[in-house]
């Protein structure tokens, strides 16, 4: 992934911070509560649901079992269909072959349906520094970047601001980048989105070069799947001469039949609608019809070395619904911004230390950043095992040499706990002692002090108990 | 039916009552308890900071204490989680690393019969009226491994609704997760200690005098906010309550 992120401190700093932005917390409280209840109501709409997400999961998994095969089988069709298919093997090739490409058209604009991938790779950033300027026609991706703003969630990336805020940003903002917002703009959201439409719709019919991402592409006929709720996706992908879409390799499902799977589970699961309001599907170029040159450029950047890794592959099979944010009690009161990547939350923490390794203090942070409560695995429609994959990535972290002071204690207490008379000898001496004991202990003891009371100990462990009121009947050790 | 009762470290070192309460339940029901001496600590800590290797002994040792019984009693849906969905697949993991099936073949023995409390009274004994009494309002806080991972669903308040005097009140969020997540509470203190206040102040809002969940450990870090704070609720393992009659009431 990109160096955007880099230099973030570690999860639990960051979010120290957002937990004591009562802004920022009423804003995500709101937000994620209100999508989150609407969901489990479209979930339940269905009683096939679990079978929906068994189907969902086992065709990503057979898919990515013989990705080879499928996206040979694509690019072959796109190449049919009349459009460019290119490799790209990190961020950097796709940044490269992105800017070739919109160079040789001679443009120096290009209008943008919101996509992660494009995210993942900063390509904003290297297209504006090769002269390019990028717009962002999503809602909330405009906001972003008008507020040279990071995104904080998948699905709603300016989930972290209120009506208030962006209607100053709007205020503030709009007039430098294009159409300035409305006299006397409020925050009523009609009056707020019409600003938006307004403005973006210059960028929509001036731009000869539109990029894209894409939620799904099918291998047989080569067509590629966008599914969006603003009509700004329809207008990129229709309008532009050329259109050029960067998307993950893992994006690929064999058949158009899968889709049906895929296309009942997307928008239930992200934004609770029974169907999202846009589905644009296209194959190839059409004379008459649309952008006249089509690339795609198939992005690897990390996502072969994470199907090498047997239990952490299953993050491959993430359709990006972002139900998981939405449910996570950690991700509500972090917030986005702390997970210091373009993907935040339960999936995040699973994605990021993956496609970039755990070298860095927030990479390395990240498999913690969860209490292990498996709210996100239950909502998830492609039954992505987070909480297991979390516990598999804090094995490579440990094992990398980190934590080196908790891995001795716990080895000790490990060690402990197979000598049950040193066990019953430390109860003893801790029960013994308590009235010694502070109420608020020193140096790390205080991460749990500074907040909480110690539990108060009791005269004698149970074990104690036990032996006296069951003399004879227990077993001898 | 001859039980052991794996009343786990946490409760063993800091909830003896707990502990002294499942024994007087269950032999209140006419379950022979045993206490085996041997029992230490299930291994959690350790697995879930990503040291599996070293919770790898712990896994044997708890197959070998516990080996003979008719069924493995835990006050705790967390540890229970640990031994009946972790073990199996700590001993899959061993298998796939090369290191043999004797992990897996040591675990598989006592994993089927190892039964968190709630369960074990509702499915095993098929008792839902334990002839309790405790007359308090009382809110029930599902622990998410409890929820989640053991599936408890209804059975801790089909427990609380038919003990006397007892008046439920349903907790707003309840299957949200309290913040503890064990060493999650020290080393992200601040998102766990601010899910832990709104989760005493879901509890608090309830009106009710009792705050219940089947985990202490959860229960540790909750109380540990409420005294913090002064809230005016009392934190409680359903155990406790479970154990309360007329004649010996809690409290």
């Amino acid at each position: 992934m990109t160096g955007t992120h880099l230099g973030m401190p570690a999860f639990p700093e960051a979010a120290r911070e957002a937990v004591g932005n009562s802004t920022l917390r009423a804003n995500l409280r709101h937000a994620t509560r209100t999508i989150r209840e609407k969901r489990a109501l479209a979930v339940t709409e269905l009683d096939d649901w679990a079978a929906l997400r068994e189907a969902g999961k086992q065709i990503k998994d057979h898919t990515l079992r013989h990705l080879d095969t499928y996206l040979l089988q694509l690019e072959e069709a796109v190449t049919a269909a009349g459009g460019t298919v290119h490799w790209a093997q990190d961020a950097a090739e796709a940044n490269r072959i992105v800017t070739d490409l919109v160079r040789a058209t001679g443009e120096t604009e290009v209008v943008k349906v919101k996509s992660m991938a494009t995210q993942e790779i900063g390509l904003n950033e290297h297209l504006a520094a090769e002269g390019i300027t990028a717009y962002e026609t999503d809602l909330a991706e405009l906001i972003v970047q008008l507020a040279d703003d990071r995104p904080s969630h998948i699905l709603v990336p300016a989930i972290h601001r209120n009506r208030g805020e962006i209607r100053d940003i709007f205020r503030e903002r709009m007039g430098d980048w294009g159409r300035p917002a409305p006299e006397g703009l409020s925050d009523i959201p009609a009056e707020l989105a019409e600003a938006a439409r307004l403005h973006l719709r210059e960028k929509f019919l001036r731009a000869k070069v539109g990029v894209s991402g894409a939620n799904f592409m099918v291998a047989e006929t080569g067509t590629l799947v966008v599914v969006e709720s603003e009509g700004n996706g329809r207008m990129c992908l229709t309008l532009p001469e050329t259109l050029i879409s960067v998307v993950g390799i893992e994006k690929v499902v064999p058949t158009w039949q899968d889709l049906e799977v895929f296309l009942q589970t997307l928008p239930r699961s992200s934004t609770a609608e029974r169907m999202n309001p846009y589905t644009s599907m296209w194959t190839g170029t059409t004379d008459g019809d649309g952008p006249r040159d089509f690339h795609l450029v198939l992005l690897d950047n990390g996502r072969t070395a994470v199907l090498a890794d047997e239990v952490g592959r299953q993050a491959l099979r993430c359709i990006r619904c972002s139900a998981c944010l939405n449910v996570c009690p950690v991700y509500e009161r972090a917030g986005g911004h702390a997970y210091g990547s373009v993907y935040p939350g339960p999936i995040g923490a699973i994605l990021t230390p993956q496609l970039r390794g755990t070298a860095s203090e927030v990479d390395a942070s990240l498999p913690y950043a969860s209490t292990l409560c498996g709210a996100c695995y239950d909502v998830c429609p492609v039954a992505i095992d987070i909480p297991e994959v979390l516990v598999h990535l804090r094995e490579q972290v440990a094992d990398q040499g980190g934590h080196r002071v908790e891995k001795a204690v716990l080895g000790a207490a490990a060690w402990a706990f197979d000598h049950p008379a040193v066990l019953a000898t430390a109860q003893r001496a801790a029960s013994l002692t308590r009235a010694l004991h502070p109420s608020r202990l020193p140096g790390p003891g205080r991460a749990w002090t500074d907040s909480r009371d110690l539990p108060q100990l009791p005269d004698k462990p149970f074990r104690d108990w036990w032996k006296r009121h069951h003399e004879g009947k227990e077993d001898a050790q | 039916m001859r039980v052991a009762l794996f009343l786990t470290c946490v409760n063993d070192t800091l909830y003896p009552d707990t502990g002294r309460a499942v024994v007087r339940l269950l032999s209140r029901l006419g379950v022979d308890v045993d206490f085996p001496m041997g029992q230490t600590c299930c291994g959690q800590p350790h697995y879930n900071t990503g040291h599996r290797r070293q919770a790898e002994p712990l896994a044997r040792r708890f197959a070998d204490v516990f080996a003979g019984y008719d069924a493995v009693v835990t006050p705790s849906g967390s540890c229970g989680a640990m031994v009946r969905e972790l073990y199996p697949r700590m001993g899959r993991r061993a298998e796939e690393e090369g290191r043999g099936s004797s992990l897996a073949l040591a675990v598989a023995e006592v994993v089927p019969r190892t039964y968190e409390l709630t369960e074990f009274l509702v499915d095993v004994l098929g008792v839902t009226d334990v002839g309790a009494f405790y007359p308090h309002r009382v809110t029930y806080h599902p622990t998410c491994h409890g929820l989640r991972a053991l599936g408890l669903g209804e059975r801790p308040r089909r427990l609380l609704r038919a003990v006397r005097g007892l008046e439920l009140v349903e907790l707003p969020g309840a299957e949200e997760c309290c913040g503890f997540g064990g060493t999650f509470a020290v080393r992200n203190p601040d998102v766990s200690a601010a899910m832990g206040r709104d989760k005493v102040d879901a509890a608090v809002s309830t009106g009710a005098a009792v705050l219940c969940a089947a985990d202490n450990s959860c229960l540790m870090h909750l109380g540990g906010l409420i005294r913090r704070s002064g809230a005016d609720v009392r934190p409680l393992h359903i155990a406790e309550i479970l154990a309360s009659t007329e004649g010996d009431p809690l409290t």
